[in-house]
């Protein structure tokens, strides 16, 4: 069992060696654990955190005091680059890595692992439904000035059991976190059923997913996670993020960039659309002329024969 | 077999776009309608991104009515005189319905108002063709009344009369103007060739002959589609080729299957099945608007 896993162990710092992957510097403290007072699992006065966050506030702030053995991330990725090609049908992403620590592993709750994979944000609207006149009509809507289009949380516990809220929003991991902000008037009265039917509508088309449990961690040294893009992916450069928390606290982060890019017949295509519109919408009605055409005489021709 | 759409950036299963094509195409060959009204809203629920179905929607017409007309050609039951009329005011149309269409997109109502204009619209031309219909069916079998070769209406009584040879029409040129304009304001909105409110139109309105309204109606049709394809290729990048392309193969071959067997059909049977096609995706798009739906909120991208 030990010798697999350092087997394992020496095949993946091999890989690493070659992984692309930058370290993250947002952790001010350069890499000194922050913690807080707070333990996972305390129960919060109700008041205290709203339950279901508004993505518009602010990062909370966490205090910052360095404390315990400093433990980092290091891991990589199957494939740095994606091609959507004609028979694109999804793509699963193999993240793996090792923490690396000088002192042996630290006593206390275990360590606990979230993978996120983020595609690039866009601005969308949310319309609501009322009954008009008898009638179902769009009436209210709200405007969400950035909402990532595809955002994957791959976990190794229940998410609410190993992240402190604070830590959340710091570093923005949970699905309702991951949208940015409102863009103009809020005109309703609450956006929150409005940013829950997003999360929930996106989730029905399989483009936001929380997995929890699915990251395998061994010994607290070795890890995986598999991650599935769907195939209805959007061009651009997704972002995938590995947080090392223990206690409810991110001690690490770990940052490497996945390149989705349409690529041969898609790629030709997509950008004569935008760059030759003109050309590109005569050729779309060539091929209907030619092909309507093309069918009525082939007919003629058996209806004859 | 999935394939991944560039424009559309979904990925979608290709036999069932060849599928959807070809049950449109046959529409078209059978009724003379281009199967916009069709296609979009099956386009809509296969996962399509709306303004990408509408566009693309609008190619495929193009497509089986071209397919569809030729084979009309051969048979001679095109009235080339009367579809170039109905065309220019078709173009017209076209282009205010698209004037008032990003007026309705900055009230945010575009969704509303398209459908109920099929709810209206399909309403009662349904209802029309299938009183008329029966109505007809019941005289054939019972020729008691003599039929006349059509009702003389208001709109034989205006001015600038024009011959219409091959529908044997001698009418003035104001009706069929405002029909083609009609229709074409009612294309740009609802992103249909508008074939379902032109064959009624004709054959109620006009008083043209059966015979000749599919083919005729197919040609100002093939016309207009393609205007608003390249508008929208131009003006919106949502023209999708690779969707277009699947659902045409599916369509032409449909739209040749139509045509065959709408010249075996009887032109009272052929009336009575549109009739209740018609009513039935007006039913449907009632329902939609009246019942609560299951989904209160939507999403759709950008910022107006």
């Amino acid at each position: 069992m030990r010798g697999a896993a350092r087997g394992w162990g020496v095949l993946l710092a091999l890989m690493l060696a070659t992984a692309p992957g930058a370290r993250a510097q947002e952790d001010e403290a350069g890499g000194v654990p922050p913690t807080v007072p707070l333990r996972a699992g305390d129960i919060l006065p109700e008041d205290s955190w709203p339950t279901y966050p508004d993505p518009a506030q602010p990062r909370a702030d966490v205090a910052e005091e360095p404390v315990g053995p400093v433990e980092e991330v290091v891991a990589g990725l199957s494939s740095d680059a994606v091609a959507i090609t004609a028979s694109f049908d999804g793509s699963d992403i193999l993240i793996y890595g090792a923490i690396k620590r000088e002192t042996p592993i630290p006593q206390g709750p275990p360590l606990q692992i979230i993978v996120t994979v983020e595609a690039p944000s866009q601005a969308v609207t949310v319309w609501r439904k009322q009954r008009r006149a008898g009638i179902w009509v769009n009436t209210d809507s709200v405007r969400i000035g950035a909402a990532p289009g595809f955002y994957a949380v791959a976990t190794t516990a229940a998410l609410d059991d190993i992240l402190l809220p604070e830590w959340d929003s710091r570093y923005r991991i949970s699905l309702p976190q991951a949208m940015r902000a409102f863009a103009g008037q809020i005109a309703v009265e609450s956006a929150v059923p409005f940013t829950e039917a997003l999360i929930r509508l996106r989730e029905q088309d399989d483009l936001y997913r929380l997995d929890e449990g699915s990251v395998k961690l061994v010994e607290q040294t070795l890890f995986r996670a598999d991650v599935r893009l769907p195939a209805n992916l959007v061009e651009g450069s997704y972002k995938t993020r590995i947080f090392l928390l223990r206690d409810g606290q991110v001690i690490d982060v770990f940052v490497a960039p996945i390149d989705v890019r349409k690529v041969g017949l898609e790629r030709w295509l997509y950008r004569l659309a935008f760059d030759q519109p003109f050309l590109y919408g005569l050729m779309s009605l060539a091929v209907a002329v030619v092909a309507g055409w093309g069918a009525s005489a082939l007919f003629r021709r058996l209806r004859r024969a | 077999m999935q394939i991944y759409l560039p424009i559309a950036e979904v990925s979608v299963n290709a036999f069932t776009l060849i599928g959807l094509g070809g049950l449109v195409g046959l529409m078209s060959g059978l009724f003379g309608v281009g199967g916009g009204f069709l296609i979009t809203p099956l386009l809509f629920f296969i996962g399509i991104p709306p303004p990408i179905a509408v566009a693309t929607g609008a190619n495929q017409v193009v497509a089986s009515s071209v397919s569809g007309v030729l084979a009309h050609v051969k048979r001679k039951s095109v009235d080339f005189r009367m579809g170039w009329v109905l065309l220019a005011g078709g173009l017209v149309g076209s282009w205010l319905g698209v004037w008032v269409f990003t007026i309705l997109q900055g009230m945010g109502q575009v969704d509303l108002v398209v459908q109920l204009c099929y709810v209206v619209f399909l309403g009662l031309i349904g209802m029309m063709m299938l009183q008329e219909s029966i109505r007809a069916l019941r005289r054939s079998r019972h020729p008691t009344t003599r039929r006349r070769l059509h009702q003389h209406m208001w709109v034989h009584r205006l001015p600038a009369k024009m011959k219409f040879r091959a529908s044997g029409l001698y009418i003035s040129v104001i009706p069929p103007l405002l029909v083609g304009l009609a229709v074409g304001v009612l294309a740009a909105i609802m992103g249909v060739g508008g074939g379902f409110i032109m064959v009624p139109a004709m054959i109620y309105l006009l008083g043209m002959p059966t015979k000749v309204v599919v083919g005729t109606s197919l040609f100002q049709i093939t016309f207009v589609t393609a205007f608003t394809t390249v508008m929208h290729a131009v003006s919106y990048n949502t023209v999708d080729i690779m969707l277009a392309v699947l659902l045409i193969v599916g369509g032409v071959i449909g739209a040749q299957f139509g045509t065959t067997l709408g010249a075996k059909l009887r032109a009272e049977q052929l009336r009575i099945l549109l009739a209740l096609l018609v009513l039935a995706v007006c039913l449907k798009l009632a329902l939609d608007l009246f019942l609560t739906p299951d989904e209160l909120f939507a999403i759709t991208p950008g910022i107006r």
